[in-house]
């Protein structure tokens, strides 16, 4: 193991990390076809990142418990069997618990092996820490992913459909907007999410800039 | 991934066997728990596959008191197994005293986006189709999946002719699916008008099945009769 | 379903199912390669040559799986011939344009995990598709990503001398056009019939 790499201590922000400040889709954009794809409506939306948390566990666990024994030069290999095989697990996993979440999942459930969230991690912090870190971390990204998810898929159902996990809100009249539900949708929702958060994070460094510069001039 | 030349530290034991070492136990793993996960769900599975499709029968044949699923081959009936082609399975519906109420079939053909499958019950007396449920589609929310809902489409399906011919080699007239507005004939589907590619699609489903599957149905009508009893 | 005919498989793959704009597969490419003209061009001849490769792969590996009863594998012989047909590519490119290949950088062993990829072998698999109908999907599908991607840097290069609000740069906007190009193609539906 190369010396420069730190295995760093177990804090809360390993928890938090995934959830808010390197949210997978909303800021490092990765992951993003399931994001548009499965989330036209709440239940579908957990369901994959639920199925997603899994398989981002399960991999990560194993390739930290064998960080020390694959060399480098077939590591991104193993990391994608190792991931392959415990897709291939949910999927089965999934076809066993509900026909309809797996009908509506798709293929999308067999794509969470080429969700760059699960390579990224396993390549970025799997490979180089230690297990219970990577337990905290790992679960940490993936509730971040299904929160993620989730705002899609609640937008989209409640425009859309007018329910909330199938259950009808809005009344016989309400008229669906159905472009939530459509592909197109489901861009203009995610565009929607990350213009909000980038709103907010430039009032916040405006403000402390505005902070910074009210401190520096005395006034 | 591959276009550095990585520095290779000095280890015991030579590179390619600490390679060769290391896939082997990741596919061992990898094998194993594959292997087992199947085993394990498979029974769940075949029971999920069953359940669905004995409750989209129920939905075509409501007075049906039992079902019984079936093989229609060349010469005979056979019971139906799990892993029977589904084009040539039938489901009898028969009711307590073991008539005939129905028999319910599957049908599908390619849509919009992707396959639309249905489960279709089939009178025998009247040579009619009198009742349609779209199993699975994933058609466009809004416009395609009007054929759901539609009262006026589902209209289609109260006495849909679905007749053999003299010969009982095919259809006496093939179902098909016309022009909103312009279904003259018992055997012809009026399409939702914005929704023609999947009102096509049950058409087509529907007539595929039926001219594949009326005939033997006829043919073997005894033998479907007596299981009832 | 064999009724379905190759010029209806090829525009389906290339238009009125589009893989980036109407199936999502695709997009994390697509978010970032669609920056320049000549990248997204080459990417998407890439991509496409790949996708072509694994198409044939798949056909010949699921034909094994199901003669040996381990469809249970299939995931996995999937995507490591997806990862070697990406090796292969990477090594030809290299060879015969070293220009190219610096030029595609890190976005060229990324086609591994381009969902559109392994999207093909799995969509040929479960529509029952023979050797000519699953190469034909793979051109179309190919050529329908790299439309998508062509278009979106068309339009890119276009927007980077506009003047656009902050919040909206990156991709927000990208998406926002993908959105609207998503709506745009819908008008595809029912070209070439309602054939089968």
């Amino acid at each position: 193991m190369s010396p420069l790499i730190q295995e760093e201590p177990l804090t809360l922000d390993t928890f938090l990390r995934g959830i808010w400040k390197e949210n997978p889709v909303f800021v490092t954009l990765l992951g993003t076809c399931p994001t548009l794809a499965v989330t036209n409506s709440a239940t579908n939306a957990i369901s994959m990142g639920l199925a997603t948390l899994f398989v981002l566990l399960c991999s990560n666990v194993l390739v930290s418990l064998l960080r020390k024994s694959i060399p480098k030069q077939v590591r991104i290999a193993s990391y994608i069997v190792l991931i392959a095989s415990f897709v291939t697990v949910v999927d089965y996993a999934i076809q066993a618990i509900s026909l309809e979440v797996y009908n509506a999942l798709g293929a999308f459930i067999q794509l969470i092996v080429v969700n760059c969230i699960i390579l990224g991690r396993a390549e970025a912090y799997a490979s180089k820490q230690r297990v219970i870190n990577t337990v905290v971390n790992s679960i940490g990204t993936g509730i971040g992913f299904t929160v993620a998810l989730l705002c899609l898929g609640v937008v989209r159902e409640v425009l859309g459909a007018g329910t909330l996990f199938g259950v009808p809100l809005f009344g016989e009249r309400f008229q669906p907007w159905v472009l939530m539900v459509l592909p197109a949708g489901g861009f203009f929702v995610l565009a929607g999410w990350l213009l909000l958060i980038e709103f907010f994070k430039q009032r916040r460094e405006r403000r402390a800039l505005e902070q910074q510069g009210a401190t520096v001039h005395g006034r | 991934m591959s276009t550095e030349l990585p520095v290779q530290p000095i280890q015991a034991g030579s590179p390619s066997v600490s390679m060769i070492r290391s896939l082997g136990l990741v596919s061992l793993i990898c094998g194993f728990s594959v292997a087992i996960a199947y085993q394990w769900t498979k029974p769940y599975v075949d029971e999920n596959q069953r359940i669905t499709t004995e409750r989209a029968v129920r939905a075509v044949l409501p007075t049906a008191m039992q079902q019984k699923a079936f093989v229609l081959g060349a010469s005979g009936i056979a019971p139906a197994a799990p892993d029977s082609p589904a084009e040539s399975a039938v489901f009898v519906g028969y009711d307590g005293a073991g008539r005939i109420v129905g028999i319910a079939a599957r049908g599908a053909a390619r849509g919009y986006a992707d396959l639309v499958q249905v489960m279709y019950a089939y009178q025998p007396a009247c040579g009619c189709i009198n009742a349609v449920k779209v199993v699975k589609m994933n058609e466009t929310p809004g416009l395609g999946d009007k054929v759901i809902k539609d009262p006026d489409f589902l209209k289609n399906f109260e006495a849909l002719d679905a007749r053999p011919n003299a010969e009982g080699a095919a259809l006496a007239n093939p179902i098909v699916t016309v022009k909103h507005g312009t279904k003259r004939d018992a055997w012809q589907i009026d399409a939702i008008s914005g929704a023609t590619v999947t009102s096509k699609a049950i058409g087509r489903g529907l007539d595929q099945s039926a001219e594949r599957l009326v005939p033997l149905i006829h043919r073997h009508i005894a033998a479907l009769e007596a299981a009832g009893r | 379903m064999g009724d379905e005919s190759l010029g209806f498989i090829f525009l389906n793959a290339l238009v009125i199912n589009n893989f980036v704009l109407a199936m999502f597969l695709g997009i994390c490419p697509f978010l970032g390669v669609s920056a320049k003209m000549d990248t997204a061009l080459n990417m998407g001849i890439a991509t496409t040559f790949v996708m072509w490769i694994s198409s044939l792969c798949a056909y010949a590996i699921n034909l094994i799986l199901v003669h040996l009863g381990i469809e249970f594998l299939r995931l996995i012989s999937y995507i490591a011939v997806i990862a070697s047909a990406v090796q292969l590519v990477e090594m030809v490119i290299k060879k015969y344009s070293p220009a190219l290949f610096r030029a595609l950088g890190i976005y060229l062993p990324l086609i591994t995990t381009n969902c559109a990829v392994l999207g093909i072998a799995v969509f040929q698999t479960a529509k029952n598709y023979t050797l000519v109908q699953s190469v034909v999907y793979s051109l179309g599908a190919g050529g329908g990503f790299t439309l998508a991607l062509v278009l979106m840097a068309g339009l890119r290069e276009k927007l980077a001398l506009a003047r656009l609000p902050s919040v909206s740069q990156g991709a927000a906007l990208t998406l926002m056009l993908a959105g609207l190009l998503s709506l745009a193609f819908m008008g595809f539906a029912g070209l070439g019939g309602s054939n089968g």
